[in-house]
C-alpha cells in the first residue's frame, strides 16, 4: 500500500526536480547568450538575416490573424455595447482590448507557433547532422555564431510583430464598426483617442511584448540546443517549444498585468 | 610537460566514461609528425570518443591529451579555440551547414578566423574546392550534392586553413566504391602536399590499409594491436584477424548470448549458455 501510494509521489517529485533542473539550464544559457553577444553588435548582418526569418515571414500570418481578431472584436463589441446604448464606445473597447492584452499574447502565441517552432527544429537538426559540432570544431562557438542571432532576432521582431498586430486589429474593427456596420467615423477615432493613453496602454503593451519574445525565443533555442539528436528528439523538441511557450505567455501575462493596470 | 617532437600526437594513460560507463581505458597511443594513423574497431568500441578527446570535445577523467606538446586536456576555452584554429576535422557525413552554399561552406573558417578581403576569399575557396576536384559547384547548395560530393566539399572546408592537424571521422561511411576511392586519394594527397598529422578513425579495412601509415586497433576500450598495414595483416591476435577479415564468428561472437534452447523451451533461468 506504501510502495503505491510513494510511486506516483516519487514521479511527481522527479517531475518537478527534473523541471527545476530545466529552468536552471535555461538560466545558464540565456547568461551564455548574454556573454556570447557581442559579435552580434559587430556583425549586425547576422542578426538583420534572422529577423528576415522570424520576423519578416511571420508578417502573412500575424497581418491577417490581426485583421480578422479586429473584425471579430468589433463583431462581439458592437452587440454587446448596443446592449447598453454604448455602442459609440467601440474604438475604446477594441483598441484597449488590443493594446492591453491581445495584441502582445496572440501575437507572441503566433510567433512561437511559426518562428519558435521553427528555430527549435533548425537549430535541434544541426545538433542531429553535426553542424553545430563542426562549428565548434573549428574554433567558432556555436552560441555566439547560431543562437545568439536568433535570439536577438526573436527579441527585436516581437514588439514590431505585436505592434502590426494591433494596427491590424485596429484596422479590423473599423472595417466592421464602421465601414460595415455604420457607426460614426469620427466617433471611432476620437473614443479612442480619448481612451489610450500612451504610457499606460502602448507603452505597457509594448514591454509585455518585449518579454514574451525574450521567454519565447529563449525556449525555442534553448530546446533547440537540448534536443535529443534524433528525429524523435527535435520532434519532441519542437512540440514542447510550441507547449511551454504558450504557457510561458499566459502566466508571464497574469503577472505582468497584474503589476501594469 | 615538453614532449619529443617526433610526436604530434601523444594519448597517456587516458581514461574516459560516458557517466558510469567506461568507454576508454588506460589508453597509449602515440602519433607522429606528418603520418596518417588510423584508429579501427568495431561500432562502440571507443574510436569517435578518442577523436573527441583529440580535438578536445570531450575531456578525459584521466591521463594526458598531448597535441604538439600541450595537454588538450588542461586547455582553457581560448587556448582550445586556438588549438581547434590549427585543426580540421572531417565528419562521418560531412556535417555541411545547409544553409550556406558549397562555396560559403568553404568560406566559412576563413571568414570568421581571418580578415582576408572578398576577393582572396574567393581564390583560396576556389583553390581548395579545385584541390578536390569540385570547382564549378561552388553556387551549388547542400542538399544538390551527392554523398560523395559533399564529403569532398567537406574535406575543401577542412583544409581551408592549411591545418596542421586533420581528423577524419568515418570517412568512407555510405560512399559508393568509386567516391570512396576518390576520398581515399584525396585524403592520402592531401596529407602529403599539406604535409599534416592525421588520424582517421575507421571499420573499413581495406581501403584504409592501403593509405595509411600506421593503424592502430580498439577494442573493448582498450589498443589490443598497433603496427604498419603490412605487420596488422600478420598479426597473431585472433581479434585483428577476425576484423581484417571480416568472419562472422571469432572473439566478437555470431551469436547474442542466451540461455541453450533447450532451457530456452523449459523456461529454466540461468542454465549454461549454447
Amino acid at each position: 500500500m506504501t510502495e503505491l501510494l510513494a510511486s506516483p509521489l516519487r514521479k511527481l517529485g522527479h517531475l518537478a526536480i527534473n523541471a527545476i533542473w530545466r529552468l536552471g539550464f535555461a538560466s545558464r544559457f540565456l547568461f551564455a547568450i548574454l556573454m556570447n553577444s557581442g559579435q552580434c553588435v559587430l556583425r549586425f548582418s547576422l542578426v538583420i538575416r534572422e529577423v528576415y526569418f522570424a520576423g519578416v515571414l511571420s508578417l502573412i500570418i500575424i497581418i491577417v490573424s490581426g485583421l480578422f481578431v479586429g473584425m471579430v472584436l468589433g463583431l462581439q463589441g458592437y452587440n454587446t455595447l448596443a446592449r447598453f446604448g454604448s455602442s459609440d464606445a467601440l474604438g475604446a473597447l477594441v483598441a484597449l482590448s488590443l493594446l492591453r492584452e491581445l495584441g502582445p499574447v496572440l501575437a507572441a502565441l503566433l510567433f512561437a507557433s511559426r518562428s519558435g517552432s521553427a528555430m527549435t527544429a533548425e537549430i535541434g537538426l544541426m545538433k542531429t547532422t553535426e553542424q553545430l559540432d563542426a562549428m565548434s570544431v573549428m574554433a567558432v562557438n556555436p552560441i555566439a555564431r547560431v543562437v545568439a542571432p536568433r535570439f536577438w532576432a526573436g527579441v527585436l521582431s516581437m514588439p514590431v510583430l505585436a505592434a502590426l498586430f494591433n494596427v491590424m486589429g485596429i484596422f479590423g474593427g473599423y472595417l466592421v464598426g464602421v465601414v460595415m456596420i455604420g457607426l460614426d467615423e469620427g466617433t471611432y477615432w476620437s473614443q479612442m483617442r480619448n481612451s489610450v493613453d500612451f504610457h499606460n496602454d502602448i507603452v505597457n503593451g509594448l514591454i509585455k511584448s518585449l518579454v514574451f519574445g525574450v521567454a519565447v525565443t529563449l525556449i525555442a533555442v534553448f530546446e533547440g540546443y537540448d534536443a535529443t539528436p534524433t528525429a524523435a528528439g527535435v520532434s519532441s523538441a519542437t512540440t514542447r517549444t510550441v507547449v511551454t511557450s504558450a504557457l510561458v505567455i499566459l502566466a508571464l501575462d497574469f503577472i505582468l498585468t497584474a503589476f501594469m493596470f | 610537460m615538453p614532449v619529443s617532437s617526433e610526436y604530434f600526437i601523444e594519448l597517456r594513460n587516458v581514461s574516459f566514461a560516458y557517466g558510469e560507463r567506461p568507454v576508454l581505458q588506460n589508453i597509449n597511443l602515440r602519433i607522429p609528425r606528418g603520418q596518417l594513423v588510423a584508429i579501427m574497431g568495431g561500432s562502440g568500441s571507443g574510436k569517435t570518443t578518442l577523436l573527441r578527446l583529440i580535438s578536445g570535445q570531450f575531456r578525459p577523467q584521466q591521463g594526458e591529451v598531448i597535441v604538439d606538446g600541450k595537454d588538450v586536456a588542461k586547455m582553457g576555452h581560448s587556448a582550445l579555440f586556438a588549438h581547434r584554429r590549427r585543426m580540421g576535422m572531417l565528419f562521418q557525413f560531412g556535417a555541411l551547414f545547409t544553409d550556406l552554399s558549397v562555396f560559403d561552406n568553404v568560406a566559412f573558417p576563413i571568414r570568421e578566423h581571418t580578415r582576408l578581403p572578398e576577393s582572396m576569399v574567393r581564390d583560396l575557396v576556389i583553390m581548395k574546392l579545385n584541390a578536390v576536384g569540385l570547382r564549378g559547384t561552388q553556387d551549388l547548395m547542400p542538399a544538390e550534392l551527392s554523398g560523395g560530393m559533399a564529403r569532398r566539399v567537406a574535406l575543401a572546408r577542412a583544409i581551408a586553413l592549411d591545418p596542421a592537424l586533420m581528423l577524419y571521422d568515418e570517412p568512407f561511411t555510405g560512399l559508393d566504391p568509386i567516391s570512396l576511392g576518390v576520398i581515399a586519394l584525396l585524403i592520402k594527397k592531401l596529407n602529403a602536399a599539406l604535409g599534416t598529422s592525421a588520424v582517421m578513425v575507421t571499420h573499413d579495412v581495406n581501403k584504409s590499409l592501403d593509405i595509411v601509415d600506421h593503424v592502430y586497433f580498439v577494442a573493448n576500450g582498450e589498443i589490443i594491436a598497433d603496427g604498419t598495414p603490412d605487420q596488422v595483416r600478420a598479426a597473431p591476435s585472433p581479434w585483428v584477424h577476425q576484423f581484417i577479415f571480416g568472419e562472422a564468428d571469432g572473439p566478437v561472437r555470431y551469436a547474442y548470448p542466451a540461455d541453450s534452447l533447450l532451457a530456452d523451451d523449459l523456461r529454466l533461468q540461468g542454465a549454461p549458455h549454447d
